[in-house]
């Protein structure tokens, strides 16, 4: 018999692991890194990069390591989802407000205030000199943060859901995407004077690839740029479709891109807390859809401006950009899409804000091969899918009626599938004509 | 049928108010005392266990009811009056109808068992019942269980999920033998006791024990020991929820008596879901379906008739499900927990937490379908079955029939090995693997959008 005695708060009961003392030293080591980082801002560790990267990051990462692999031995594999709904930081309870007004501090730090991190960044130059070949800067320590994360939160997904196959393999498949396409390959490509890029981004979620602008200085360069603008132009108007049409926009939004990595890694213990109604559904598709009209114009009136040589649009087209830039790319993706994590779920940019989901969206809605099947007559209407929804689709309401889920917002993440407990789900991809809507 | 009034918002109630509504202008009334607004009972041992609230167990949202014109009554009905075609309501009002339909549901079973009505003792089929276990298990250290079935293990489950130490006291030598065919029931055995749980198996409740304030301070099962607690689950099974009709016209037996049109001995009275006992016509058994799926099936079938479309009541080939801790249960067709009757493949992963069964009758023809731990497509078992599909040619297809997530490991080709070692002179090779090729359209495609 495990010891399952031991008295701890109402709330957290059920979560026997919550009291391991392995996880109270990890969540204490994982404390100190966090707060030698943030004492770092002042200064004090400017001279000894190494030592202050060691204390912060090295620490802190032992720390949520150590507080994550209990979770091995708390429980047989299989669906543990106790005592979430009376979690003070998984159910917008006060734990929930503090990290997401801390979450959202960072962003906005980070977007308007970014001198604050001077001294920060200091911390990244162990890695940001053997990989790039230059000091780390602000964007560096964000992405190094954001691998970080990615990766260790990752582990936890590991854990959790070791009884599953597909889940186990996408969680690999986005912390390898998130550590190799995102950091270690636009690094490397920096060290050897080649344009950063991200072979993983596509227009429009990278709305710059598709500028004038920026097509053009990549046909300009090196051999490796040129290969960079046939891969974007690629990526967006051949690949993306045809990959869709095969595998659903899962291929891309649960499978690939940085933002599912980080939702579906860091972002998983709020996975619950997307809104399921149907208001929040009619919002969320004038909302993306609105998002991508924005992205497609921009890019045109870039484009028509370019062809004009700059005269009529000039001014016009580049506050267009700037404005998007500032809406859509810092407040929408970042502020919002992340500092709201612990409060909104996931998924907020996911659904309400990216073009990228917008286009793959449609393509999934209306000519793809994949779905959702639900088996027979043998849901029992419990809920436990719609409420791990990410994305807000309220998955009961077609599988108690027997239909397949075929909607555009869905990112196959696959959780409906994991969390049933009648085995009514399967994401399954098939003739387009089969899916029973 | 210009007014028809339901009493009982479950997914019988629901289910047949739902589809008359679809069928039909009547008004439409459903009186319910549980909850102010359906909500999945299955769902229960989730809010308990933090993974839903009370809300997100809401198949729909609070709109939909009046979107569709469905009137829902929160309050409790005591008393029919069939001659006046009157309900009286705890509140003092009064109701009439021109339809009335029964769908009341089930009660806990208690074998009046000494102590059974303590403090801190009860079982556990409703909203109010989850209300009390919160109250009552709130800062315990440990519980009995007393019976195997689904509900009992549902209970040492949230149990468990608490930190609440477990004893699960089940009279019957294996877990659920009298459903579950031995190596199955051996299997949760031995997965219950993995978690930590204390299965205690041919083991009966003989008395259970107060302490000087009224509640339960101990149970003496009936090889006496007397095993420490502060809370008693009882779940030896429900019966049909008739007090409705005790002092009325209404037949009853051990339910409310209906035919197969779930009509009851009054005219336009009738009963649907686990409070009906459908009187069986070709002699047999009376028939009582204590489950989800049949609940639903009742309210459609009965929404049909009354919208006019007169026809029997047919169960179809029969399916079920369960989640034990984490092995998931489907079932298809005939599956009996004695298998002398009949022949059965059976191929158990070596681990001993995934098994399917394939029983087939002297003929080859298979009849059933037992899987745990993996997911089986049930039209594709459902047409098997219909359809009287032979033992060599399921195996051949049974890939077909797998309804895993990708990547998950298939054990298809055990079987097919397994055959192949009795079966020299017949050796079969397996056609395909999982996936979605054109699959027949099944019988009963429910089509149904309502919102």
């Amino acid at each position: 018999m495990k010891a399952m005695q031991i008295q701890i708060p109402a709330e957290l009961r059920g979560h026997s692991y919550t009291e391991s003392p392995i996880r109270k030293i990890g969540l204490a080591l994982f404390g100190v890194g966090v707060l030698v980082f943030m004492i770092g801002a002042t200064g004090a560790f400017a001279s000894i990069p190494l030592l202050y990267s060691m204390l912060s990051l090295g620490v802190g990462t032992i720390g949520a390591l150590l507080a994550i692999l209990p979770g091995i031995g708390a429980r047989k594999p299989g669906i543990n989802h106790d005592g979430i709904m009376f979690s003070p930081w998984k159910n917008r309870r006060s734990v929930a407000w503090l990290l997401g007004i801390l979450i959202t501090a960072f962003y906005v730090t980070l977007y308007w205030f970014p001198s604050t991190l001077d001294h920060m960044v200091v911390a990244f130059d162990p890695l940001s000199w053997p990989l790039r070949g230059k000091a780390a800067d602000r964007w560096f320590l964000y992405g190094t943060l954001y691998t970080l994360a990615v990766l260790i939160m990752g582990v936890r997904m590991l854990i959790k859901y070791r009884h599953s196959r597909y889940q186990t393999i996408r969680t690999i498949s986005v912390m390898f995407f998130q550590l190799v396409f995102s950091l270690l390959i636009p690094g490397l490509l920096q060290l050897f004077n080649e344009p950063e890029f991200y072979f993983h981004y596509f227009w429009p979620l990278k709305y710059d690839y598709l500028f004038p602008s920026k097509l053009s200085s990549l046909f300009d360069g090196t051999h490796l740029a040129v290969f960079m603008g046939f891969w974007t132009l690629v990526m967006a108007f051949l690949a993306t479709p045809v990959l869709t049409y095969f595998y659903g926009k899962r291929w891309y939004c649960s499978w690939v891109c940085g933002c599912g990595a980080l939702a579906e890694t860091l972002g998983d213990p709020w996975r619950q807390l997307s809104d399921k109604s149907l208001t929040a559904w009619r919002i969320e598709r004038w909302m993306i859809h609105s998002v991508l009209v924005f992205a497609v114009v921009m890019t045109g009136l870039l484009w028509l401006n370019s062809a004009m040589e700059g005269a009529v649009l000039g001014g016009l087209s580049r506050g267009f950009s700037r404005t998007y830039g500032f809406a859509i790319g810092a407040m929408f993706s970042g502020v919002v899409g992340v500092g709201f994590y612990p409060l909104m779920g996931s998924r907020v940019w996911c659904r309400f804000g990216c073009p990228q989901a917008a286009i793959l969206g449609i393509i999934q809605r209306y000519f793809s091969r994949f779905r959702i099947t639900t088996n027979g007559e043998q849901c029992i209407s419990c809920g436990n899918c719609s409420t791990y929804c990410e994305m807000g689709i309220d998955v009961r309401a077609y599988a108690q009626r027997g239909a397949d889920i075929v909607r555009a917002s869905c990112v196959g993440c696959g959780v409906c599938s994991s969390v049933c407990p009648r085995g009514v789900l399967n994401l399954e991809n098939g003739p387009v004509d089969t899916r029973n809507i | 049928m210009n007014n028809v009034v339901i009493i009982g918002n479950g997914v019988a109630g629901i289910t047949a108010a739902r589809h008359i509504r679809k069928g039909s202008d009547a008004r439409i009334t459903v009186i319910g005392s549980e909850t102010e607004h359906f909500f999945s009972r299955t769902a229960l041992m989730y809010i308990y266990m933090g993974h839903m609230t009370y809300e997100q167990t809401k198949p729909y949202e609070d709109w939909f009811w009046i979107k569709n014109r469905i009137n829902l009554l929160f309050d409790h009905v005591s008393g029919i009056d069939t001659e006046a075609r009157l309900l009286r309501l705890a509140s003092g009002n009064a109701v009439g109808y021109d339809t009335l339909v029964l769908a009341t549901g089930s009660q806990s079973n208690k074998f009046g068992w000494p102590g059974q009505d303590l403090d801190g003792v009860q079982g556990l089929y409703s909203m109010q019942d989850l209300r009390l276990m919160e109250q009552n298990t709130n800062d315990i250290s440990s519980a009995v269980i007393v019976g195997g079935g689904l509900i009992g293990i549902e209970m040492a489950e949230m149990l468990h999920s608490r930190g609440i130490e477990v004893t699960f006291l089940v009279r019957e030598d294996s877990y659920w033998n009298n459903i579950l065919p031995p190596e199955e029931s051996a299997m949760i055995n031995r997965h219950i006791l993995s978690h930590g749980i204390r299965l205690r198996l041919s083991t009966e409740l003989a008395k259970i024990l107060p302490d000087s304030a009224g509640r339960v301070r101990a149970v003496r099962s009936s090889d006496g020991d007397e095993i420490p607690c502060q809370f008693v689950g009882i779940t030896a099974g429900v019966h049909p929820n008739i007090i409705l009709c005790e002092g009325s016209e209404i037949a009853t037996g051990r339910g409310i008596l209906v035919n197969e049109y779930f009509e009851t001995t009054i005219p336009n009275v009738f009963a649907i879901g686990d409070c009906a006992e459908i009187v069986a016509t070709d002699g047999g058994r009376n028939r009582i379906e204590q489950l989800w799926y049949t609940a639903g099936m009742h309210g459609e079938a009965l929404a049909a008739h009354l919208c006019g479309e007169r026809k029997p009541y047919d169960r179809g080939i029969l399916f079920n499900s369960a989640k034990f801790l984490d092995i998931e249960y489907q079932t298809y067709g005939y599956v009996p927990p004695v298998l002398d009757d009949v022949q059965t493949l059976y191929w158990e992963h070596p681990a001993g937490e995934q098994a399917i069964r394939i029983v087939y009758d002297q003929r080859d023809v298979v009849i059933g379908f037992n899987l745990m731990g993996i997911r089986y497509r049930h039209r594709v078992c459902e047409r098997w079955i219909a359809e009287k599909k032979t033992v060599p040619y399921v195996l051949e297809h049974l890939g077909e029939g797998n309804f895993d997530p990708e990547f998950f490991v298939q054990s298809e080709q055990c079987l097919i090995d397994l055959w192949n070692r009795t079966h020299p002179e017949r050796t079969l090779q397996l056609h395909r693997k999982r996936g979605l090729r054109r699959l027949a359209p099944a019988r009963g495609q429910k089509k149904e959008m309502m919102a």
